[in-house]
């Protein structure tokens, strides 16, 4: 069995653990460091548990074994009001956009800074339009989410994720069904981001060009075996790991000692 | 010299002109909750250059304070000379997409008597639009009878049984209470002059014209009307009507069909199901205050034959075509975010339980007329 207790340095650290819905296990023993600063991908197949995995380490979903460490506490053992503690530290960016359709852009990121900061409305609102300058969303203030795009709702849900300066983002496949120009635009977001808050990044994401544009260290979840194919810089797995799923994935398939061997 | 470290953290943005250029020197540590002070700011416009030697740490407020004054001053891209290399980087990606100035609140200064038409105009819309809605209904109709129109059998039955055998415990609770109030009610006039026995009239005739089918008729409405429209407005949200659509399907026939013929057939059964309840009810009363069941039943059937008793059936029939059309246009016409969704349940009971009482004046006159 692995060590269990967390790595002091480390920002995240996952021990141990295991995903299931009932009896029906996802993944086994997963282990792995994020260090802070990092732009951290969870990659993997379709339907390996990927969303899973990040759904249990923001706490929507509790792990069946093992736990999950912020600056070295569990996360997985906290309760209540220890639990919100760590949860105001977070930023979410759902899959879908996942916005309150009944509120504007504008709204959905003065809501929190108003539930959870002392500032006056005119301060909330400059926060608020910055936060949509930042995605480029500038002037689409009053539009509701079902009056812009399904792009511009991706965009306005990392808007709403930034809203409190969270030190960890999670963001849900981001460049998922958004070109390839806003796709790239997003990635250059997320280098600034991370240069200049300091935040570290936990992304979901099985878009290559774009997990080599900005990781530097990753987890690849293993559809066959359950559990872990390799962790650590994709760009080194895709050439040096020694799993040869996860080369085949950062490969698109083509491996080159595959091709020489056959 | 920790007293002074203490000032050099206070957030600070100075603006200072000399000699026709304009310099802005912010400081310290900026930071959420902590009041900058500003001092200078006046219409001196956006600074020529910046001088960031003392600046800090920060956070969103910084970028945040500096977008607004872009904003006010109206320059598409302002000069960022001298700014912090990761301040930059963030003020040029938030001015990276120019504001679109176009369409921000679009309604906001229209003349009333503009907005008056405009919202005339759009209640004339939506009338015309749900009779269109009926007329459609009607098509799809004889699409059936021809056997043109077609619907998945599963989707029938399972309505049938969500709208008849699943409604049938509120319904008795409902008619059951509503026929013990009539007894109740008619006792205490009744008794005063020595004719207790005309409960078993009251209650009866009462349960059989009126209360049954229009007590039902709103429990349907509310339970399945808003069932329907809530069910086909989160499909039409998730796409999933455009998708019966490229499939070839006609959403009419597929979502508005089975519904509507399976509440036409079940609220005729539904509402002779709540007349004798409810009769039974008047009854348990009756018999509380000296009318034996046997004598009750005897004088109820002197006054209500086979033509009083097929008159709320007959109504029901209506008032079923009426809340399968509510809902289910008002599921269609639904928009597409969660909040429309709701909006759209309730238009559909507000709307079928107004016409279900419109409908029943209208009855109400006709039987006159027709002396029945």
């Amino acid at each position: 069995m692995s060590d269990l207790t967390p790595d002091p340095e480390a920002k995240i650290s996952v021990r141990g653990l295991t995903m299931a819905y009932g009896s029906f296990v996802v993944m086994t023993d997963l282990n792995f460091d994020i260090r802070e600063k990092d732009i951290f991908i969870i990659m993997g197949g379709s339907g390996c548990g990927k969303s899973t995995l990040l759904r249990q380490m923001i706490g929507l979903m509790e792990p069946k074994k093992g736990e999950v460490f912020y600056n070295g506490a569990s996360f997985t053992a906290a309760q209540d009001a220890e639990r919100m503690a760590f949860i105001r530290r977070f930023g979410v960016m759902y899959q879908t956009g996942a916005l309150w359709s009944s509120m504007t852009l504008a709204e959905n990121i003065t809501m929190p800074l108003e539930e959870h900061t002392e500032l006056k409305p005119k301060e909330i609102l400059d926060l608020a339009r910055y936060k949509l300058a930042l995605v480029g969303l500038s002037g689409y203030e009053d539009y509701y989410p079902d009056q812009v795009s399904g792009g511009m709702n991706k965009r306005a849900g990392i808007a709403r994720a930034l809203a409190l300066d969270p030190e960890v983002l999670f963001l849900d496949e981001p460049g998922a069904g958004l070109d390839p120009l806003s796709s790239q635009r997003l990635d250059e977001l997320i280098l600034r981001l991370r240069d200049s808050l300091g935040s570290t990044f936990v992304i979901v994401t099985h878009e290559l060009a774009s997990i080599f544009a900005i990781a530097n260290n990753s987890v690849f979840l293993d559809t066959v075996t359950r559990t872990q194919g390799a962790t650590g810089d994709p760009k080194h797995l895709r050439d040096d790991s020694t799993n040869e799923a996860v080369r085949l994935f950062l490969n698109r398939g083509e491996t080159t000692d595959t091709a020489t061997t056959s | 010299m920790p007293r002074r470290k203490e000032t050099a953290n206070i957030p600070k943005a100075v603006w200072k002109g000399d000699s026709g250029k304009t310099a802005l020197e912010i400081s310290g540590d900026w930071k959420l909750g902590v009041q900058p002070e500003i001092s200078g700011e006046g219409d001196v416009g956006w600074p020529d250059t910046f001088v960031t030697d003392r600046l800090g740490t920060f956070d969103s407020t910084l970028p945040a304070y500096l977008l607004r004054k872009v904003r006010e001053v109206g320059i598409e891209s302002p000069p960022l000379d001298g700014l912090r290399e990761d301040l930059r980087g963030l003020m040029e990606l938030a001015l990276k997409v120019p504001e679109r100035g176009d369409a921000k609140s679009r309604n906001e200064d229209l003349h009333s008597i503009t907005r008056l038409g405009m919202k005339s105009s759009k209640k004339w819309l939506s009338l015309m639009s749900f009779l269109e809605f009926t007329g459609d209904t009607v098509l799809a109709i004889l699409r059936f009878a021809v056997g043109k129109a077609g619907f998945r059998a599963r989707d029938f039955w399972l309505t049938v049984q969500e709208c008849g055998v699943n409604a049938l415990p509120i319904v008795a609770l409902i008619s059951f209470l509503i026929g013990m109030i009539l007894a109740f009610v008619g006792n205490v006039q009744l008794a005063s002059f020595g004719a207790s026995l005309y409960i078993a009239d009251l209650v009866g005739i009462a349960m059989v014209r009126e209360m049954g089918v229009m007590m039902t008729a709103i429990i349907m409405s509310g339970r399945t009307g808003a069932a329907f429209a809530a069910h086909i407005g989160s499909m039409n949200a998730n796409q999933e009507i455009d998708a019966l659509k490229t499939f070839g399907f006609n959403p009419f026939d597929f979502l508005v069909l089975p519904r509507l013929f399976a509440l036409v057939l079940m609220m005729p059964l539904l509402t002779i199901y709540a007349n004798v309840i409810g009769i039974l009810g008047g009854m348990l009363v009756a018999a509380g205050v000296g009318i034996p069941p046997k004598l009750f039943l005897t004088e109820m059937l002197t006054i209500v034959d086979l033509t009083q008793g097929s008159l709320g059936v007959i109504k029901s029939v209506f008032f079923g075509v009426a809340i399968a059309i509510a809902g289910c246009y008002h599921g269609m016409r639904s928009g597409s975010s969660s909040a429309a969704v709701g909006e759209a349940t309730t238009r559909a009971v507000v709307s079928s339980i107004t016409v279900i009482i419109i409908l029943d004046s209208a009855f109400a006159v006709i039987f006159t007329f027709l002396e029945i």
